[in-house]
């Protein structure tokens, strides 16, 4: 009994001591609970909708008005072609689009039926079947008022077998919705963000432990050549990973890589040098390879849960999507999803490449401040 | 040209403790040059900061001409530095190591082909050359480790405790080895608390609690003490232990094995005075003088500290 009291008590002034564990005991129970309560929301409200409307009626203005007083749809903009469609969907301005066919408003007027589409983007699977849905039951709640209408108006009937306001769901990017061409690409960031943050954190932190970081800073090295080479080999590993996952996610899952290889692989040196970035940023924190391990940890943490990865982002509150904004990976999976699914161009991607190369410009120039070359 | 190290005045706080108190020294071109202290005497303290990796917090240092506050750099391109911890990748290979301090250090690509194997050959390391440098025994691993510190050939070395946890005769090979690379005028500064490897430096500093006690050659340092010492027999060990210890003239008494290690202050005679106090006692059974060492004269500056400036 009085040994085990003794390992108890001992145990207990060391994990006092230790502070970053002491903060994680209190600090990540908190978080957690705040990260899960905010993301895991799959109630989506507010998808970015743009109007293809080819009839500028009362009626269609009509519909739209109705659409967004459902809460579930924000119309970001206007468009005038099926092909801008395409590039708001590749850039994420919007999930979804409603298309408006010509004399739209005159036909329903004439008690005529007439269809809608609502196009939407099949890259992320649960926010499809929510946005058609209620897509459906507007049309058809439209279309029985209209009746009632009609037949006050009128004391003419519309044959009840068919709705005068049809609706037709389109899918665009992953028709299927098949959940593993929504999976794979976005295990790509993911998998980058774990390996390469941990990687870079521990490399340095390794060699405080053992001494040499001390050999290294009495050394005529600069910090730049320092902290570069070790990022370098890493990019390389970077490379590797993502050529596996994409390759294995072909063969196993049969995910197609829509859009060009090439960019994919260009563009993904903004999200591996954000990341090796912020490895090197704990390694400045940390003083040993387990305090290193432990914050990678943490970050990976906020980077599953509110970069869209497993729950849409645009489900959640504005102060989740705020946070989320400063994660690299919430801005690569874009890239790699719109890439990857939907056949994105730079120029589409620009927005994501920016907020990327600006987070890697400020974690580089926080980490050289840091990182001195004396040992206190 | 200039003495490679000037030291004036040198301070180093670390919050409230002070590490290093007003030091002021000169170390002369192809002089090895000792720091010696006990532990925590701020000898490592003063060798960082002339290494440019720790800013002192008052006075100045010049290593080679530059300014280790000002111009830390240059300072590091112009000196090898060892530690006791071997700062050696532990997974690479011996020959491995010394490719990447030379690439380090700046040495270009064919210079570092020339220049490792000769300088593995050397140092009896050629053999070795693909072991990994953990498996490495102490002594193996200290040759390795100031190999890599002088592949950049400085005019400056600075070895910090080099050979604790070394075997003797490693130590030794490795003095022989530091006399070697003194010779050609390579200065040398090394920190230690081993009292033999003290006597082996031409000169030497003695830093007690952050503060320069003396300086000098060996020689001089001890001659400075005024310090004579005797190994006396007695039948009883530990009470004339007792009785030599309360003596005004005696700086120490120390077990020798069966016997006792005299040592007196201001040129008593430790036998005349051996006899004096023991015959009341135990007695002295046979006494023979024998000629004081570098250690012998640190305790007795680190006794005369305590008497004197022992309020701190």
């Amino acid at each position: 009994m009085n040994r085990m009291l003794s390992i108890a008590w001992k145990e207990m002034i060391q994990a006092r001591r230790d502070r970053l564990t002491m903060g994680m005991m209190f600090g990540i129970p908190i978080i957690q609970l705040l990260l899960f309560g905010y993301a895991i929301n799959t109630d989506v409200r507010n998808i970015s909708t743009v109007v293809y409307d080819q009839d500028h009626s009362a009626e269609s203005r009509g519909f739209v008005r109705r659409m967004e007083a459902t809460g579930f749809y924000a119309v970001v903009g206007h468009v005038d072609s099926y092909e801008q469609i395409g590039v708001a969907m590749r850039s994420r301005e919007a999930m979804v689009a409603l298309v408006v066919p010509p004399r739209f408003g005159a036909e329903v007027e004439a008690g005529r039926r007439s269809q809608l589409q609502l196009v939407v983007d099949g890259s992320d699977p649960q926010v499809v079947a929510s946005a058609t849905n209620t897509a459906l039951s507007l049309a058809s709640a439209r279309s029985s008022d209209l009746s009632v209408e009609r037949l006050q108006r009128l004391g003419q009937p519309v044959a009840m077998a068919s709705q005068l306001i049809a609706m037709e769901p389109a899918t665009w990017y992953n028709p299927d919705l098949r959940t593993a061409v929504f999976i794979v690409p976005g295990l790509v960031g993911v998998i980058l963000t774990m390996t390469l943050v941990m990687f870079t954190a521990m490399a340095i932190a390794r060699e405080r432990e053992r001494g040499t970081l001390e050999q290294l800073i009495v050394s005529p090295i600069r910090s730049m050549e320092l902290t570069v080479g070790k990022i370098v080999p890493y990019i390389g590993v970077g490379y590797l990973q993502m050529t596996l996952i994409l390759l294995v996610g072909s063969w196993v899952f049969d995910v197609p890589i829509v859009g060009s290889v090439g960019l994919l692989y260009l563009l993904s040196v903004f999200f591996i040098a954000a990341s090796l970035a912020v490895g090197l940023f704990f390694s400045t924190l940390a003083k040993t390879q387990q305090q290193a391990m432990q914050m990678s940890f943490f970050f990976l943490l906020p980077n599953i849960l509110l970069s869209g990865f497993m729950f849409p982002w645009e489900a959640m509150p504005a102060p989740a999507r705020w946070l989320s904004t400063i994660l690299p990976l919430t801005h690569y999976l874009r890239v790699i999803r719109g890439i990857v699914l939907k056949g994105a161009s730079f120029a589409e991607l620009g927005a994501e490449l920016v907020w990327l190369a600006g987070l890697t410009l400020i974690l580089i120039v926080v980490v050289s401040m840091r990182f001195q070359k004396k040992l206190d | 040209m200039g003495d490679p190290v000037v030291v004036e005045g040198l301070s180093r706080h670390f919050g409230k403790l002070v590490a290093v108190s007003d030091v002021s020294f000169r170390v002369h071109r192809g002089e090895i040059f000792g720091l010696l202290g006990p532990n925590g005497a701020g000898k490592s303290t003063t060798l960082r900061m002339l290494c440019g990796i720790l800013d002192p917090s008052g006075g100045r240092a010049t290593v080679v001409g530059f300014d280790v506050e000002k111009e830390p750099e240059q300072v590091k391109q112009n000196i090898g530095y060892m530690t006791q911890r071997f700062s050696l990748y532990e997974d690479l290979t011996v020959e491995e190591n010394l490719h990447f301090y030379a690439g380090i250090y700046g040495l270009g690509r064919a210079a570092r082909r020339k220049r490792v194997p000769e300088e593995l050959d050397r140092a009896g390391l050629s053999e070795r050359r693909a072991q990994i440098s953990g498996t490495l025994s102490g002594g193996w691993k200290q040759r390795l480790a100031l190999v890599c510190a002088t592949i950049h050939q400085p005019p400056l070395l600075f070895l910090d405790e080099p050979t604790a946890g070394v075997d003797p005769v490693s130590r030794r090979e490795f003095w022989a080895h530091i006399h070697r690379i003194a010779s050609v005028g390579t200065t040398v500064i090394v920190t230690t608390h081993y009292m033999d490897e003290a006597e082996r430096c031409h000169r030497l500093a003695f830093i007690f609690r952050g503060t320069l006690l003396d300086i000098g050659t060996p020689a001089e340092v001890i001659e400075r003490r005024e310090i004579r010492v005797c190994i006396v027999s007695t039948p009883n060990v530990a009470s004339a232990m007792d009785l030599l210890e309360s003596h005004p003239a005696v700086d120490e008494v120390a077990p020798f094995g069966d016997r006792l290690r005299l040592a007196t202050l201001g040129g008593v005679d430790p036998i005349a005075l051996a006899k004096e106090v023991l015959d009341a006692g135990p007695g002295v059974a046979d006494a023979r003088e024998i000629v004081p060492n570098v250690e012998d004269a640190f305790v007795a500056m680190v006794h005369s500290e305590a008497r004197h400036g022992g309020g701190r």
